[in-house]
């Protein structure tokens, strides 16, 4: 069976990355390398007011007095951040009239991807954010939003058209100084989507923003702010893909939420970055920052994310549940196959009284790769009655891969009750067995156990991401019992 | 149906069967029984093709086809249908989402389009009944916080789901109380048919009052050592295995 088990092993880890295509789009990008004037050239280049660039001074200075990150658990060769190109962009202007003006390489990219931006084709009812490489080339569905006063559009867009709101909240979540990536991000990010949902809104649909990056030697660096006023509520989407190369690729995103009184934010992510090849060569390094704040009484967050890709992934989408009765929840699948390496987990900070926070996360690895889990759970002083409840599974395929949980727990309010589960399985040739002897072949018993173990994460996905999101996981992981 | 001939299997390097010969028709019922150690649960796991063993010589024959050759879920798609001794769990994995894929598969090999959500639950009620299941059985995850009992007639379940050719049932008498057993034993004779075929693995003579096998053999240190009809099974309820082991000592 070992035999058997390693010959499907070897032919589906030799299976291509189904996104790594790379689209001959015009490109504009600027020199290599990082300066002050770098920093200045972007603010230029998006022709941004003084307040956005002093911002990115700022954020930039800090930065030059920091460290990269050591305390997580991976292996990461040095990078050299005088070798990334900070901005690049499609080179057609970024305004479009309507979806003609746009390049239709550009267009069918993202068909390829199989994320539609023409509206009158798309039913699904998403509005997308499409953001490739630097720039955000289409969003659609804005005058329906509109309508309703919702704001959805590029992070560009949102600096120049609403100045007044971007000022106002920017920063306030994960400000400049939060740490290395996260400064970083705040002194050369180049894009990103602005959601802002108005008083007693309920979003009518998914908004979901589909990040690509296209161009060689660049970094891509996005920010998310997203603001649900009180009595609100929206879903929110996004997904990732970049093309197979065998340099590594730095991705550094930020993504702020703001939840006021009562309002609920549903926030996904099906990322799947170039995770490199079978050897570990190429793949995006993943560095995300991603905090929200339940700024309001009963508001709530819901983290959701099937985390399949990048050679490296250091992410933490974290709550600060600062109003009394607000709730956070962060369910999470996270895949590593081959040499990939991802610490990944959340941060719940209890500030409010009766504050709730769930956490439910799945690690799958298989291949040599390293999976762990890295959860913070906090109770301030004032935090009567907080709750918790963490549970933290694993699943190993094979024997080469390893499994790590690194739970943090610090109470400073006696009332708190805090639970913490965690589970470490494999899936046994018994249980391979039985599958095959009813008429599944390996590969399926396969995807059909790893899909069972995540089930309860990928419940929590919106309809058509979940059957995404279950496809991948079994693409990712097929065949992979050694 | 069924040829076995001359099979030698090993685990380890170390043989445990031994020389196997066995020919089975459609609409019998075999019964092998013998004492423990003897090889019995290895030869259903050889036929099944669970690779923890290695087959060192011999031929199956399986309705004109090598057995030995094909994979262990094309055995099963061929009409070969294995009832655990120790069934496993597999959690998260609904036994819906599970039998569906298991018939999907089945139907998949014979050119068969899926079957429709509305018939596969219709089909799941019907073959349910057979076996006097709780109807929420068949909601939980594969085997999954199961009775001992609940396992054998899940495993009875699946093979009135999957309608094999040749059902072998390992043990499915252990770990049953009285009424267990009989709702098992009926849904195997329900099952039953002129063109089906059965091998009741098993130590006691006890499920053999309600499933009546037409020959029963013993196997012992490998190989059959006694065929006759099922007045056998009564002479071993009452005499033991001692007698044939010292018939056949050395």
């Amino acid at each position: 069976m070992a035999n058997d088990q390693n010959d499907i092993l070897n032919d589906l880890t030799n299976k291509e990355y189904e996104y790594g295509f790379v689209s001959e789009i015009d490109t504009e990008t600027i020199g290599k390398g990082l300066s002050e004037d770098t920093v200045r050239l972007i603010s230029q280049k998006k022709n941004e007011p003084e307040w956005m660039l002093n911002y990115r001074l700022k954020a930039f200075e800090h930065w030059k007095s920091m460290k990269m990150p050591e305390w997580a658990h991976l292996n990461i060769p040095e990078i050299d951040y005088q070798d990334i190109i900070y901005y690049a962009a499609p080179k057609q202007q970024a305004k479009y009239a309507s979806i003609d003006e746009v390049d239709p390489e550009l267009i069918e990219t993202f068909n390829k991807l199989g994320i539609p931006l023409q509206e009158q084709m798309h039913l699904a009812g998403v509005a997308v954010d499409a953001v490739i490489d630097s720039v955000s080339v289409k969003t659609t569905f804005k005058n329906r939003l509109a309508e309703m006063g919702i704001i959805f559009c590029s992070f560009s867009e949102a600096v120049q058209e609403h100045p007044d709101l971007v000022q106002k909240y920017m920063g306030t979540v994960v400000p400049t100084s939060d740490n290395y990536f996260a400064a970083l991000n705040s002194a050369v990010f180049s894009d990103g989507s602005f959601v802002y949902i108005p008083k007693g809104v309920r979003c009518p649909m998914e908004l979901s923003t589909y990040f690509r990056i296209n161009a060689m030697n660049t970094g891509q660096f996005e920010r998310t702010l997203l603001i649900a006023d009180d009595d609100s509520y929206v879903s929110y989407l996004e997904g990732c893909t970049a093309p197979m190369r065998d340099e590594n690729q730095l991705h550094a995103a930020i993504v702020e939420i703001i939840a006021h009184d009562r309002a609920e934010v549903k926030y996904s992510t099906v990322q799947n970055w170039y995770p490199g090849d079978k050897n570990g060569k190429g793949g995006i390094y993943n560095f995300v920052t991603k905090r929200g704040i339940c700024k309001g009484e009963r508001s709530k967050i819901s983290w959701t994310q099937v985390e399949t890709g990048s050679a490296v992934t250091w992410k933490y989408p974290s709550t600060i549940l600062m109003g009394d009765n607000s709730v956070s929840e962060f369910y999470s699948v996270a895949v590593t196959n081959n040499y990939q390496q991802a610490d990944t987990g959340t941060k719940m900070i209890h500030l409010g009284k009766n504050t709730r926070s769930t956490i439910v996360s799945k690690g799958i690895s298989a291949g040599r790769s390293q999976n762990s889990y890295r959860g913070l759970v906090r109770v301030g002083k004032k935090a009567e009655n907080a709750r918790n409840h963490s549970q933290c599974d694993s699943l190993l395929l094979g024997d080469r891969c390893g499994a790590h949980t690194f739970p943090y727990i610090d109470v400073k309010n006696n009332t708190a009750i805090i639970e913490h589960e965690a589970t470490t399985s494999k899936i046994s040739e018994d249980q391979i067995f039985y599958c095959n002897q009813r008429g599944i072949s390996t590969e399926d018993a396969v995807a059909l156990i790893v899909n069972g173990y995540a089930r309860e994460v990928l419940n929590k996905l919106p309809m058509e991401f979940a059957v995404e999101a279950q496809k991948l996981l079994a693409i990712s992981l097929e065949g992979s019992v050694g | 149906m069924l040829e076995i001939k001359n099979l030698h299997a090993s685990i380890n390097g170390k043989e445990i069967l031994n020389g196997i010969n066995l020919s089975i028709k459609p609409g019998e019922i075999h019964a092998i029984m013998g004492p423990n150690g003897s090889g019995k649960s290895t030869l259903s796991a050889v036929l099944a093709g669970n690779p923890t063993f290695e087959v060192t010589k011999g031929e199956v024959l399986f309705n004109g086809k090598n057995l030995l050759e094909l994979n262990p879920e094309d055995r099963s798609r061929e009409g070969v249908f294995l009832s655990f001794q120790y069934p496993v769990e597999i959690p998260g994995v609904s036994m819906v989402n599970f039998l569906r894929t298991a018939v999907n598969e089945h139907r998949k090999y014979k050119q068969l389009e899926p079957i429709s959500a509305g018939d596969f639950l219709r089909l799941m009620r019907e073959k349910k009944a057979l076996v006097e299941m709780d109807s929420n059985l068949a909601n939980r995850s594969v085997n999954e916080g199961f009775s001992g009992g609940e396992k054998k007639k899940n495993e009875i379940f699946q093979m009135a789901m999957l309608e094999p050719k040749l059902s072998i049932l390992d043990e499915t008498d252990s770990g049953l109380d009285i009424d267990a057993l009989r709702i098992v034993a009926n849904g195997v004779n329900k099952l039953k048919s002129a063109d089906n075929a059965t091998i009741v693995i098993t130590h006691y003579q006890r499920l053999l009052d309600y499933i009546v096998p037409d020959f029963v053999h013993v196997l012992y240190k490998g190989r059959i050592v006694k065929s006759a009809g099922k007045e056998l099974a009564l002479v071993l309820e009452e005499k033991g295995y001692d007698w044939i082991k010292a018939e056949f000592a050395q």
